[in-house]
């Protein structure tokens, strides 16, 4: 049997310092003894051999949390798989269901625990004369040097003390020392702090939800006696079925005599766009914001329910061109503007490269609601069918008929055939002045969102320029 | 104790239990920062639970109402206009000072603030982002702050709580849109949802410009009641679904309608159903992070509930058992994801045990994994389910039976 005793008990250096001559040697693990007891037959350590190699840094940090535990056979575990690591297990740590992994990773599992219940129940109390607070704690595990810094970064600007069985940590605002073990009535007693959390503590609790296992489960026992809070635990649980049952039997109230007035409400954006209307009837540009207030409050479509809102066009009156789009996108639907996603800024630049400015056009979508399946984080953009094409028709009709551009210029498939009345490939009619079924001029092209989706970027760049060429004899044939 | 003592303490008592309602009280997800360079308080991206109740909630934050006054008649809200409750209203200053009084002693991570609608959305806005400013200007407050967002309130207001808080939330309150037009008339749903829209606009210009104004970098969260209306769990998760993948949200809360003192005749007091509350948290879960559709976890229907005697990924294999058995040793990621009794991080345990040899039912012991449970969905190196799987009974044997009762409340 070797002998070894790490110079510290939690501190990583002094437990490698202890190991590596070991390793180094050739020790097995069976070999050491880490109790620090004397009358272990103790031999002499044989010459160191290589050095030793290099553990993965994962190991290391494993090490450094699980001597912070109280057992004693820590030393002898860490050490039992640092021989095992450099004799051809390298990658022992991955091995999760290996007994001796399985029983570090619990122990580290309780250290971090045991931080983590630190940061959240040491409760300091201030000094009645100085400025100075101060903290009673009991950790489960030898945590106080490794966890002070947190208490640093947290209450940097303050004068602090915690005291625990095994050492004491002193903050005074520049420097942390670390002192010898304090005692619980080394901190200052209660006062009005903790009277007023007590009671916030009592007046946050529903006494519908007793579910006292889950709060010991996060919370427990060995913890309550420093907190000052769990005193009113009793008390709540004790009274909480009688208050339940006594809101139950009192049943519903009658409402309150002195019901709180509606002061200063300001109505919201639609109801305006009303009485704007109201207010001006007959002046297109007044009975184009009512048809927007229309279709803004309109739920009678399922797609009213799931989108944001309805996206209503933009542009001047009379404009040369008013492009149709087939429905909203995500930022469109966020937003509420039209043409303001991925599809809208090649558009634009689209739109630019053809010599047409934006704002001299009206640019509005055949169907005004995004429609979707939500996955995940986002939203799969879902292709209109006739129905919802049907149900909007008559807004789009409309909006057009105030607008009333010298040429309307459909994008894609829906757009058509929310023009036409009937799917028509756009492939085939693209390019040519069509006349709806009013009498109305039509010129159809693709969708800025088809260029986007092409996979390879030459065929990308041809049909990019095909559609400027298309933007380009629509605004021909009305300049 | 001094009068106005007394009558903080009082005001605290009414505007605690006029929050308490709410269920959020995550502190996680902050930016880190400290106080080394002055200020007082830090956030390391973890949330604290400074203490639990025995309702088993957390006590993360300082959660009050700024005043519970509310113009509002919402029928399962405390605070309604036409309730009895006892009114109060605290100081700007009061509430920065209860907020870091507490925070000294280490008692919270931070505020949530939310208020009755009192005057206007702009005036009540205004009053909240007030104490925010507050506590980050005057006091250099590092520590976590949530604030409830008003709908329709000013952009600038709105700009200047988002430079402050943490966390923005809205509540959406109920599933759907007859409901909460019934049950809350001044709320309006399609206000609420540009709201939740507008912020995730500026949360994702402040992620990915760099010199955008920070805006509620631990995103936005919204709360639904449940059981206060007739919707069913697949209009609950199916709405939920559309608020996560739309506005981008941290987190729904589903909140078990619990009777309130002094409750409204819209709704008959009964007890909250905190199981079925239960059921949609698990069922958010598997929705958002185990690759489960909706149809998978309540299949449409007309009256389509979750099951109460059994977990939705149990309820899920058992309505699905030619998926089953699984082997642990050669499955997908995913596959082994639909096995109930293994979650995530089992689940990658178990994908980084594997390589080193295979693995034999005294492992999954070991993992300290739910045995019973598995045992009928799992092959292992030296074990099948057999028929198990077949059996007629096979839900009889892995659903609990106590959990369906509601469960008897033990006292300490």
């Amino acid at each position: 049997m070797i002998a070894a005793s790490p110079a510290h008990p939690t501190r990583l250096d002094a437990w490698r310092d202890a190991a590596r001559p070991l390793l180094s040697a050739g020790v097995p693990p069976d070999a050491v003894s880490w109790d620090g007891s004397l009358f272990a037959d103790t031999d002499e350590l044989p010459p160191t051999g290589a050095t030793p190699p290099r553990v993965p840094p994962d190991f290391l940090e494993l090490a450094e949390t699980v001597l912070r535990h109280r057992d004693a056979e820590r030393h002898d575990l860490l050490y039992r798989a640092l021989w095992r690591i450099a004799n051809g297990e390298r990658e022992l740590l991955e091995h999760a269901t290996d007994p001796l992994v399985l029983r570090l990773s619990l122990m580290a599992k309780a250290v971090r625990r045991d931080a983590h219940k630190m940061h959240a129940f040491l409760r300091f109390r201030p000094h009645p004369e100085e400025d100075w607070h101060l903290a009673w704690f009991e950790p489960e595990h030898r945590i106080l040097e490794a966890e002070a810094g947190f208490f640093v970064r947290r209450f940097a600007g303050m004068r602090w003390s915690i005291l625990t069985p095994d050492g004491s940590a002193h903050w005074d605002g520049e420097t942390l020392e670390f002192g010898p073990p304090g005692r619980r009535e080394d901190v200052p007693p209660e006062g009005e702090g903790e009277v007023l959390w007590r009671a916030y503590y009592g007046s946050t609790f529903n006494p519908a939800r007793l579910k006292p296992a889950a709060m010991r489960a996060e919370m427990p026992l060995r913890y309550w006696r420093n907190l000052p809070e769990t005193r009113e635990i009793p008390r709540l649980m004790e009274e909480a079925p009688a208050r339940v049952a006594a809101m139950v039997a009192r049943g519903a109230s009658e409402p309150s005599m002195r019901r709180q007035r509606l002061i200063h409400w300001a109505p919201s954006g639609v109801s305006e766009a009303m009485e704007l209307f109201d207010a001006a009837a007959g002046d297109r540009e007044a009975a184009l914001a009512a048809l927007k207030a229309e279709v803004l409050a309109d739920r009678e479509t399922p797609l009213a329910a799931q989108a944001t809102q309805a996206v209503f066009g933009e542009g001047p009156l009379d404009p040369p061109l008013l492009f149709v789009g087939e429905q909203p996108g995500d930022e469109e639907d966020l937003k509420g503007r039209p043409f303001v996603g991925p599809a809208g800024r090649l558009f634009d630049g689209a739109l630019e490269k053809a010599g047409i400015t934006r704002g001299e056009c009206y640019l509005t979508n055949a169907v005004k609601h995004f429609k979707f399946n939500p996955s995940g984080r986002r939203r799969i953009h879902q292709s209109p069918d006739a129905g919802d094409i049907a149900h909007y028709r008559p807004f789009l009709r409309r909006e057009i008929e105030i607008v009333a551009p010298r040429l309307v210029v459909t994008l894609g498939a829906t757009a058509l055939r929310a023009m036409m009345g009937r799917a028509i490939p756009v492939t085939k009619a693209r390019g040519e002045i069509m006349r709806t079924p009013e009498g109305l001029p039509v010129f159809p092209t693709v969708h800025p969102s088809y260029l986007l989706r092409l996979p390879d970027p030459d065929s990308r760049e041809r049909e990019y320029g095909r559609f400027v060429e298309d933007l380009k004899r629509a605004h021909r044939e009305v300049m | 104790m001094p009068d106005a003592a007394l009558d903080l303490r009082r005001k605290l008592e009414i505007l605690a239990d006029a929050a308490k309602y709410d269920a959020s009280c995550a502190s996680s997800s902050a930016p880190k920062r400290d106080s080394l360079k002055g200020g007082i308080g830090s956030s390391e991206g973890m949330g604290i639970c400074h203490a639990y109740t025995p309702d088993g909630r957390c006590v993360s934050l300082l959660k009050i109402l700024l005043t519970n006054a509310c113009i509002f008649d919402c029928a399962y809200c405390i605070n309604r206009a036409s309730s009895n409750v006892p009114r109060a209203r605290f100081t700007v200053k009061e509430v920065v000072d209860l907020t870091l009084g507490f925070y000294r002693r280490n008692m919270i991570e931070g505020l949530f603030l939310s208020s009755g609608i009192i005057r206007s959305p702009d005036y009540t806005m205004e009053q909240l982002v007030r104490v925010a400013r507050s506590l980050r200007e005057e006091h250099g407050f590092r520590g976590y702050i949530h604030l409830k967002t008003i709908p329709d309130a000013a952009p600038e207001l709105l700009a200047e709580a988002g430079r402050h808080a943490d966390r923005l939330s809205i509540n959406i309150e109920l599933p759907q849109e007859n409901s909460l037009k019934a049950l809350a008339p001044e709320k309006d749903f399609a206000g609420i949802r540009r709201s939740m829209a507008r912020m995730r606009v500026r949360i994702e210009e402040a992620k990915e410009e760099a010199r955008a104004p920070r805006f509620a970098p631990a995103g936005q969260s919204t709360q639904m009641v449940v059981g206060a209306d007739g919707a069913d769990d697949r209009a609950i998760l199916g709405t939920a679904s559309t608020l996560y993948g739309s506005y981008g949200l941290r987190r729904v809360y589903y909140s078990a309608y619990s009777p309130i003192p002094d409750a409204s005749r819209a709704l008959p007091p009964a007890p909250p159903p905190l199981l079925r509350e239960h059921r949609l948290y698990q069922s958010d879960w598997l929705l958002r992070f185990y690759g489960f559709s909706l149809d998978e976890i309540v299949p449409a229907g007309p009256d389509a509930m979750l099951a109460l005697d059994a977990d939705p990924k149990l309820a899920w294999a058992l309505r699905n058992r030619h998926f089953f058995p699984v082997d642990v040793n050669k499955a997908s990621r995913e596959a082994l994801l639909r096995v109930p009794g293994l979650g995530v991080r089992s689940v990658d345990r178990i994908i980084a045990s594997r390589r080193h040899g295979a693995i034999r039912w005294d492992a999954l012991a070991r993992l300290r994994l739910p045995l019973r449970k598995l045992r009928p969905f799992l092959v292992t190196a030296d074990s099948t389910p057999g028929s198990l799987l077949d059996q007629a009974g096979l839900r009889g044997l892995l659903v609990s039976k106590t959990q369906a009762a509601p469960r008897q409340m033990a006292l300490l």
